[in-house]
């Protein structure tokens, strides 16, 4: 019986996978057959709209107007039935709750960028001079293949924490006590539990740090450093006066890429703590706004200032790409 | 002693010193690189120890008693995956994602080739506005949309986050696959237009052929993207259970069972197997894909 469900199970799922990936494929053969009936002078003018028309509907759909709606409702009330003007915004920006929200951004902010971008760029160089560099890389970048929940169960495990006197199963108690300290709870802890979860991001994120600075620190030409050399320069002086300025571009997009992920970090926070003690961030916050408390308004609040904070990005991503196209 | 001899010697020694300036680099990069792996590994053993012993005692004290690797068993495994759920959900996230990964590669190539080799009006601007949307919160768009998906009776459905996903894998493929489509040779396109091939036969015989690198690192992208999500699925699949991936399932566990350490090892590594297999097998191309893909929203 169970052995015959099972199937019907597997069946299932295949014949889903197979509806939902032939169904996109079907829409364009059948919008090309029916373009291809036209006479020619409409077919030319009509065939590109049928190739960028889904991707423009669901761009529209799903990204354009849902961002325009968001910003509307976050003028309204929690039912978005009545007009508030700026109220939920007021309360973003001054709620003591919503200000711990915003240090704890920061925090996250200042350490996950400095620690990964820091540790990928040291890493990076100094893997450079070892023959089993590929083996060290690949460790070191595999938690970026982990979600962000398993990488959450993981350091779970790692933060466990006993009672004193009981046998600590979690490896970092495990070591604070053999050096004759009291166990810790690392997510309980107001002091050390947005450092705890700090933590599992730099994890996640300085082996992507370092695979990309690596990339760049290959590209400086053996002469420099050489040329460096002869002149009577040591290590640490070729690193910070040739290496670093001479990657200076790539440190910036890395840099700038790890903002626009931490500013959106959510579920590590959500997993871990569920946001409590003091360890909220902007996204977990709206998240709770929407499902706990049911306050689209203020929800949406949020979610607006997010989009403000990557706008400078945005903008200069744009004026990169026209750049780009100009010089084509 | 011949001059030949001193030269030797002399080399041997800077052979020697060499190795010893090295020294700290070797401890630094080895001690980095088992502080990165500890994590992950000390939850592998775990998973394939005992509920009892695992709560008894530490991961690493198998390594003072080694004889107790005899113990480790999959034991764990078969209870997460047959009564915990993990069984379904693990299908639920295959079915998810590689609609959600075929859907928007689909789209984002026809689109990429229409905007590279097409002309017609407000094309660039439509570049732009694609280079715009990269960066985009995708948390603007979830309320707006959950009350039409509750409208229209989509909450809790496949076809519900397989579109979801493809839209927000929209821009980067569209971006990184009109970026490689745009720089074929021209004069491979206009002799086949001139050879009277139609666009439908150029796009599938010539250009989804030659953009295969681009596609597929978008591919393994899109697809580690989706089957890691937690938000998407969290807010659109609400609580069914039944359409739940392996991300979600693992975040109950952790909710209702957090100290089930037995369980949540394993669940964990149902959760990662296919990442990591991917990240194995096709590391060359996730990296690209990375590269050009780290500022998706």
């Amino acid at each position: 019986m169970e052995g015959s469900s099972n199937l019907v199970r597997i069946l299932s799922a295949i014949a889903a996978i197979l509806i939902g990936s032939g169904g996109v494929i079907g829409i364009f053969y059948g919008l090309n057959l029916l373009a291809e009936r036209l006479p020619r002078r409409v077919r030319t003018q009509i065939l590109p709209w049928i190739y960028v028309g889904p991707a423009l509907l669901l761009l529209l759909v799903y990204l354009i107007l849902p961002t325009l709606r968001t910003l509307y409702i976050s003028f309204f009330g929690r039912r978005s039935d009545e007009f508030v003007g700026l109220k939920n915004y007021i309360f973003a920006f001054t709620d003591s709750d919503m200000l711990i929200v915003f240090r704890n951004n920061l925090l996250w902010l200042v350490l996950v960028t400095g620690f990964s971008v820091g540790l990928g760029l040291i890493i990076a160089v100094l893997v450079d001079r070892v023959r089993y560099e590929p083996v060290a890389k690949s460790l070191i970048f595999l938690p970026m293949a982990i979600s962000f929940v398993g990488a959450s169960v993981i350091w779970r495990f790692m933060y466990a924490f006993q009672p004193a006197g009981q046998e600590q199963i979690g490896l970092l108690n495990a070591i604070w006590v053999s050096l004759g300290n009291e166990p810790v709870g690392w997510l309980i802890n107001r002091a050390i539990n947005n450092f705890a979860l700090i933590a599992i991001m730099i994890w996640l994120y300085t082996g992507f740090c370092m695979v990309l600075l690596s990339s760049a620190v290959k590209g400086i030409s053996k002469d420099v450093i050489e040329a460096a050399r002869m002149d009577g320069a040591n290590e640490f002086q070729i690193f910070w006066r040739v290496t670093i300025p001479m990657i200076r571009s790539t440190i910036l997009v890395v840099s700038t890429t790890i903002v626009v992920l931490v500013l959106k970090v959510f579920d590590i926070v959500f997993v871990m703590t569920g946001g409590n003690l003091d360890t909220d961030v902007i996204a977990s916050r709206m998240i709770k706004e929407m499902f706990n408390y049911g306050n689209y308004g203020r929800g949406s609040a949020i979610a607006v200032i997010l989009l403000l904070a990557v706008i400078p990005v945005m903008v200069v991503n744009i004026r990169r790409f026209r750049e780009q196209e100009q010089s084509r | 002693m011949t001059l030949a001899d001193n030269r030797r010697q002399a080399k041997n020694s800077s052979a020697i010193e060499q190795f010893l300036a090295k020294t700290p680099v070797h401890i630094a990069v080895v001690a980095i690189a088992v502080i990165w792996t500890v994590p992950t590994f000390g939850l592998l053993i775990s998973s394939l120890r005992d509920q009892e012993a695992l709560l008894q005692s530490g991961w690493w004290t198998i390594f003072w008693q080694p004889g107790r690797i005899a113990e480790f068993d999959l034991e764990n495994y078969i209870t997460v995956l047959t009564s915990q759920g993990m069984g379904q959900a693990f299908l639920n996230s295959l079915v998810i994602s590689i609609p959600a990964t075929v859907i928007p590669i689909a789209i984002a190539t026809f689109a990429a080739y229409a905007l590279a080799w097409m002309e017609f009006p407000g094309r660039q601007w439509l570049f732009v506005t694609v280079v715009g949307l990269l960066v985009v919160p995708l948390q603007m768009t979830l309320i707006p949309i959950l009350r039409a998906y509750t409208q229209l009776n989509l909450s809790g459905t496949f076809l519900a986050v397989w579109l979801a996903h493809a839209a927000y894998g929209l821009p980067l493929g569209i971006y990184l696959l009109r970026n490689y489509i745009g720089a074929l040779p021209r004069d491979l396109i206009e002799a086949a237009e001139v050879d009277g091939a139609s666009h439908l036969k150029i796009f599938t015989r010539l250009i989804v052929p030659l953009s295969m690198p681009a596609i597929a690192s978008f591919a393994v992208f899109q697809f580690l993207w989706v089957w890691n999500d937690l938000l998407v699925a969290l807010v659109y699949l609400g609580g069914n259970q039944n359409v739940a991936p392996v991300t979600l399932v693992l975040r109950n566990l952790v909710g209702d069972r957090g100290q089930d350490w037995h369980l949540l090892t394993a669940g964990a590594f149902v959760s990662m197997i296919v990442p990591l297999l991917v990240f194995f097998g096709l590391q060359r191309y996730f990296v690209r894909g990375l590269l050009a893909g780290s500022v998706k929203g």
